[in-house]
């Protein structure tokens, strides 16, 4: 999780906590003790705990809501750093910046494109990389019968020239997309099982595999 | 068995013979031919003496006397295997019976090699049973055995099974009046404990030849101390061969196709006059001179690797594009020809393709003369 997500979260319980202040009824979902007690509810919808009416209304005890639900969650999500962790062990190339588009829109579907588009475009789309490339390196994801993942012979997507498919392949019989060959090397010297072509995990290796030869120009057919 | 591949605690008869040997070698390096002929056969006595009556023939260096004298070396032959990155045979096969072919190869060679040389990562985790299965493996070679490490031998255990498998990671020898040299150029700064990482997961970040979490290799300063002190006593005019795991250039960071230290280890090695550096770890023909040093890459038997996208040294001639539909394509194992001028051709016997040679005089000679055959596919 990042500091922008996490720091949400907090403004998220801490303005829980201001509402609980300025609510003179207690909350109907409370089952109340004696003193009386309220639910605050994480944005997950799930992770809840129990304040109670007394508690001083200061920002400080705000923060001790939001640290015991952030607590809970990361406790119930131990891999929620694996974007993280995967960026930082093999440096996934980073989409296109859209940012120039903030603020323009016309003719756009939902009109002037904001901020929040651009890092929601981004951020999905990277995303689609990042787990692309944990597959990659992944035997175990990969489903290898022999503890072989993709990286073992093309490094950062080295040598796997997205670039040059749909191109005809002798040795398939027929011209080959960029799934094939995915396909293909999963099925051989990985040993997997070959995936459907939608497959999250097919749809994730395409899009690592784009990433990492960003800016390589198109060349269909090329051997 | 050498002295690399004894065990530790026992020493055979062949390995005090060859440990007596190396000794009077290295004694006799300067001397001249007379006082050399003298020293000999006092050498001869000594040796009848402890009663290694059996090889006398062993200690007539004629070789040796050469090298004393600048002159001419005799020549010879040693073959090499590299990368077989092991695991047990129940989770993966394939790699055994690659390095199991490699080991064919060189039992076959005829003549056979003065000895077979294993460039590192004979395991791929680290394993005592990966380890152990090379070993086991390696022992059927016919010819004497000199073994390097790799990373992927050391960071599960830290090399505490290599070392008592095969002795220490760093040593010298000399052979037929050339001075070897084998480094453990793969140490890395500690990432680890920071990190609060198990051993496997320590293992598991360096196998990752593209993970950026671990550190950059390098020899380090105690073993650069170690060798300035081995070569201190060697004569500028004897040919040197290096052993490294990892280049002992700067290639491609992001791979580690590099060594940290490596400016700091060629300034030891540029003071002799003819250098010759082989590494593992590229598995691929790779070809690079730097001032007096030639270097040559070695090939794995596991798998190959791409060229990296920045860095090639301009004398490297690319070896084709490995075909994936054909398995063991772009692997191999290959031998070494050390000429009497004491510089080297490296050959890369590929399986499946045409050998390719590497000869000290297109790497003398800037890439003028004697070019390797460029291939038809090139990387991407």
């Amino acid at each position: 999780m990042n500091n922008t997500a996490f720091l949400a979260l907090i403004l998220l319980a801490s303005a829980l906590a201001a509402k609980a202040d300025q609510s003179a009824v207690p909350q109907p979902s409370a089952a109340a003790p004696a003193s009386g007690s309220k639910t605050v509810k994480l944005c997950d919808n799930k992770t809840t705990v129990q304040v109670s009416n007394d508690l001083p209304k200061t920002r400080a005890e705000g923060q001790k809501i939001s640290d015991s639900l952030m607590a809970q969650w990361k406790a119930s999500n131990p891999n929620n750093s694996w974007m993280q962790e995967e960026i930082e062990a093999h440096q996934i190339t980073v989409p296109a910046d859209n940012t120039k588009l903030i603020g323009t829109g016309q003719s756009s579907t939902y009109g002037t494109v904001t901020p929040q588009d651009v890092q929601v475009w981004k951020n999905e789309t990277y995303k689609t990389a990042v787990y692309g490339s944990s597959v990659f390196h992944s035997g175990d994801k990969l489903g290898s019968e022999i503890a072989v993942s993709c990286d073992m012979c093309h490094p950062r997507a080295a040598n796997t020239h997205p670039e040059s498919y749909p191109k005809f392949q002798p040795q398939l019989g027929r011209v080959a997309l960029l799934r094939d060959m995915i396909n293909w090397c999963i099925e051989h010297p990985v040993r997997g099982k070959v995936l459907a072509p939608d497959d999250p995990k097919m749809r994730a290796l395409e899009a690592y595999i784009l990433a990492q030869r960003k800016g390589v120009a198109l060349d269909y057919g090329k051997r | 068995m050498n002295r690399s591949g004894k065990m530790p605690h026992t020493k055979s008869v062949e390995t005090r013979h060859v440990e007596e040997r190396e000794e009077l070698f290295r004694g006799l390096r300067n001397l001249d031919r007379r006082s050399f002929l003298k020293v000999s056969t006092g050498a001869l006595a000594a040796a009848a003496a402890v009663g290694a009556t059996n090889h006398f023939h062993s200690f007539l260096p004629v070789n040796v006397a050469y090298a004393a004298e600048g002159a001419a070396l005799p020549g010879f032959t040693f073959a090499y295997i590299s990368d077989s990155h092991l695991y047990v045979k129940k989770t993966n096969e394939r790699f055994v019976r690659q390095l199991l072919r490699a080991v064919d190869d060189v039992n076959n060679l005829n003549p056979q090699p003065d000895f077979v040389f294993y460039g590192g990562d004979l395991a791929q985790l680290g394993r005592k049973e990966e380890l152990d299965l090379g070993a086991q493996i390696l022992k059927s070679i016919k010819a004497p055995l000199h073994m390097m490490v790799g990373e992927h031998d050391w960071y599960f255990d830290m090399g505490q099974r290599w070392n008592e498998l095969f002795g220490p990671q760093n040593y010298s020898f000399d052979h037929k009046g050339v001075h070897f040299v084998v480094l453990m150029s793969v140490q890395e700064k500690d990432f680890w404990t920071a990190r609060g990482m198990s051993p496997a997961e320590r293992m598991h970040t360096v196998a990752g030849l593209d993970n950026a979490v671990q550190s950059a290799f390098e020899v380090g300063a105690p073993q650069r101390e170690w060798l300035r002190k081995d070569l201190e006593k060697v004569p500028t005019s004897t040919p040197l061969i290096v052993f490294s795991h990892s280049p002992l250039y700067k290639l491609y960071r992001p791979w580690n196709f590099w060594t940290d230290d490596a400016e700091d280890v060629q300034a030891l090695l540029q003071r002799f006059d003819r250098v010759t550096v082989l590494h593992g770890h590229t598995h691929q023909v790779l070809t690079n001179r730097i001032g007096n040093i030639q270097f040559h890459g070695m090939l794995s038997t596991a798998w190959p690797w791409p060229y990296a996208p920045q860095g090639l040294p301009p004398l490297t001639v690319q070896m084709n594009r490995p075909n994936p539909f054909d398995s063991n394509d772009g692997l191999g194992d290959g031998s070494v020809t050390v000429h009497a001028d004491g510089l080297v051709d490296k050959l890369y016997n590929l399986w499946n393709r045409n050998p390719m040679q590497v000869k000290a005089s297109y790497l003398s000679s800037g890439g003028k003369s004697d070019a390797p055959v460029a291939p038809t596919l090139a990387s991407y």
